[in-house]
């Protein structure tokens, strides 16, 4: 396979301006990923500062009420910031410091990529500038105060329909237009070679932990792993490890919004062609002109038209599944794992723990799903009132 | 000699860019009439595209618009197909590469070549991936035109040896649109090109007065305007064709 291509997927569709820069970034970080002195520090900063390996719980009460396959969940919710974009961004600033990068922008969807990013900026003393639709603006408040706490700055961005792929497009023009001592610190598996490489290596830290966790507990690794995909940083990251794994059924849920059937969704591969956006070959939701379409769900980490090039490449190769889940089913999910395990969700991570509910009940008492709970929902809780129709006074 | 080497013969190429379908097709025709009367050498049409990455705010607007007006890539070339009933100047359409991918690399090609199209831009398609264009664009003689920028440096003379039709030098760093001050690297571009390679390079990015339009011309074979032309059109809407025709004289005039 040529190199940054999965299957026919990815590659680098980016203006001249930036190829240089990119090509850099690929040399460094073939150049750090062996080098000791870096694994170390990224380590220390993984165990000491997010607080890993996150744990792997054993969901009892929600196995016993499903009465099917037993049910384990990946605590990312647990890590510093509330999710698993620390993973990622730890390693990209990392590597941007020691790139001699003085400054780093972000897009952010749901503001947890953002948040993370301007947290590790604090941490390591660069400069953090964050775009951010209006729209996920005004869903997500606090997320963009936490930011703002954090010393980095925001910017709204009008364009489009003013959500997670409109903030790329405008992160990807500000890095053209200042690239010498700025690094584009992006949040999913997604854009131009490496990224999509370089992110996932940094999230694949979260099946490594479950493979080890799972034979500690179970003995044998699990039947299923399900994740929720928006880019699908979170998804990687946790297939990973378990790709070579014939035997670990890898299952991504994607964002329906109000159903796949209507214009209102975010289900990439259920709704989606092959398109060439952000920098990748991938599919995409798309008119029959490649007009992207402007997607909709009520997770606005989700909320994205597009997906990682792995995840297309696996789903060519029917390695792994995906399947799209509803606004309601979601958000039915999000209140299920609360009340039954006392763990408020992200939004996000509910449409996987929406579909684990469906797949549970059709295995066997041996059988075990692992779920990747890849944030906490402390973040949605006002959107979720809303949504239910609760007037809250903050 | 084709119509390409024509545009560069012995002058300055002055190469107008306006967005298709913005404010709507039938004045896009009117405009490309007004601009060939104004004695713009080659004109660069944009097939509006939603998420234009490379467009600063003017052209980005320009392709809201152009979309919001229901223009579809068909529909342009049902437009330029009928403005070639009238005329001949050379065009090159500029897009990104989504809604070439998408509508069909091949049918895009044939439809190019059935108007006369025989220059095509992509800002997003960089050297490592022009193959997958190039490949099917050479079989109805259309060149993929390639951009250099002014972090290029060692990749220059990579790109201008393999380079067809014009190199268009992008000026400046950052996005189109129109800027106090244009990057002084240009001359050092057009030089490198030039060492390994006899083509054209126009100049492009921010170029929106006359001044720096003559400056540019000075450096280069041809110039670029878009933003500012884009601009006079997001103000003047339908009743924009005179006023595009008047500012484009005077650039045609400077460059000269």
């Amino acid at each position: 396979m040529k190199e940054g291509r999965f299957g026919i997927h990815g590659g680098q569709y980016i203006p001249e301006t930036l190829m240089n820069t990119v090509i850099e970034l690929e040399e460094s970080y073939h150049k750090y990923k062996n080098d000791s002195g870096f694994v170390a520090e990224l380590n220390d900063l993984l165990s000491n500062y997010a607080g890993r390996p996150s744990g792997l719980y054993f969901a009892k009460k929600m196995t016993q009420d499903l009465k099917g396959a037993k049910i384990y969940l990946k605590r990312e919710d647990l890590n510093h910031t509330g999710s698993h974009k620390i993973n990622n961004v730890l390693g990209q600033v990392l590597l941007a410091k020691k790139m001699g990068k003085t400054r780093v922008i972000a897009e952010t969807g749901a503001g947890q990529h953002g948040v993370a990013t301007a947290t590790a900026a604090a941490l390591m003393g660069l400069e953090c500038e964050v775009f951010m639709g209006k729209e996920d603006i005004s869903r997500q408040a606090l997320n963009v105060f936490r930011m703002e706490l954090l010393g980095a700055k925001e910017h709204p961005v009008t364009s489009g329909t003013q959500t997670l792929k409109d903030a790329v497009n405008e992160t990807l023009r500000e890095w053209t237009a200042r690239i010498e001592d700025t690094h584009y610190v992006i949040g999913s598996v997604v854009g131009p070679h490496p990224f999509p490489l370089i992110v996932r290596d940094f999230q694949s830290v979260i099946g490594k932990e479950v493979r080890q966790q799972m034979l500690e507990k179970e003995g044998k690794l699990p039947d299923a792993v399900i994740a929720c995909v928006g880019g699908g940083s979170n998804a990687i990251g946790i297939f990973h490890d378990f790709i070579q794994e014939d035997g670990v059924r890898l299952i991504g849920c994607e964002a329906a919004g109000r159903g796949i059937e209507t214009k209102d969704t975010a289900a990439t591969i259920a709704t989606g062609t092959t398109g060439i956006f952000h920098g990748m070959k991938s599919y995409f939701c798309q008119d029959d002109y490649g007009q992207i379409a402007p997607v909709y769900s009520i997770s606005a980490g989700l909320d994205y038209p597009g997906i990682g090039p792995e995840h297309s490449s696996l789903y060519d190769a029917g390695r792994a599944e995906y399947i799209s889940v509803t606004d309601d089913e979601a958000v039915e999910a999000f209140e299920y794992l609360s009340r039954t395990e006392g763990i408020i969700p992200a939004i996000e991570s509910a449409h996987a723990v929406a579909y684990a509910r469906i797949l549970a009940k059709e295995m066997d008492p041996e059988q075990i799903i692992v779920i990747n709970i890849s944030g906490r929902g402390d973040k949605d809780v006002a959107s979720i009132a809303k949504y239910k129709g609760v007037n809250l006074h903050e | 000699m084709s119509s390409i080497q024509e545009v560069f013969q012995n002058k300055k190429a002055f190469i107008p860019f306006i967005t298709a379908g913005d404010p709507n097709l039938s004045v896009t025709k009117e405009l490309l009439a007004e601009l060939e009367k104004a004695g713009s050498d080659l004109i660069e049409i944009g097939i509006p595209f939603s998420d234009p990455v490379a467009e600063g705010p003017v052209i980005e607007k320009a392709n809201e618009r152009a979309l919001k007006a229901g223009t579809t890539t068909d529909k342009i070339f049902d437009m330029v197909l009928d403005f070639r009933k009238e005329s001949a100047i050379p065009l090159v359409f500029l897009t990104y590469v989504n809604p070439v991918y998408v509508y069909g690399i091949e049918k895009f090609s044939k439809k190019c070549k059935e108007c006369d199209i025989r220059l095509v831009i992509v800002p997003d398609v960089p050297y490592e991936e022009k193959n997958e264009l190039q490949s099917v664009f050479s079989k109805y003689d259309i060149h993929l035109v390639s951009l250099i920028a002014p972090t290029s440096e060692n990749r220059i003379r990579q790109i201008a040896r393999e380079s067809e039709g014009f190199v268009y030098c992008v000026s400046s760093l950052g996005v189109t649109g129109e800027r106090e001050k244009i990057s002084n690297d240009v001359r050092y571009m057009v030089r490198e090109v030039k060492q390994v390679k006899e083509i054209p390079c126009a100049v492009g990015f921010g170029i929106s007065t006359p001044e720096q339009a003559k400056q540019m011309a000075e450096l280069s074979d041809g110039v670029i305007v878009g933003s500012a032309i884009v601009r006079i059109i997001e103000e003047s809407g339908t009743d924009c064709v005179k006023k595009v025709g008047q500012f484009a004289r005077k650039m045609k005039e400077v460059i000269s």
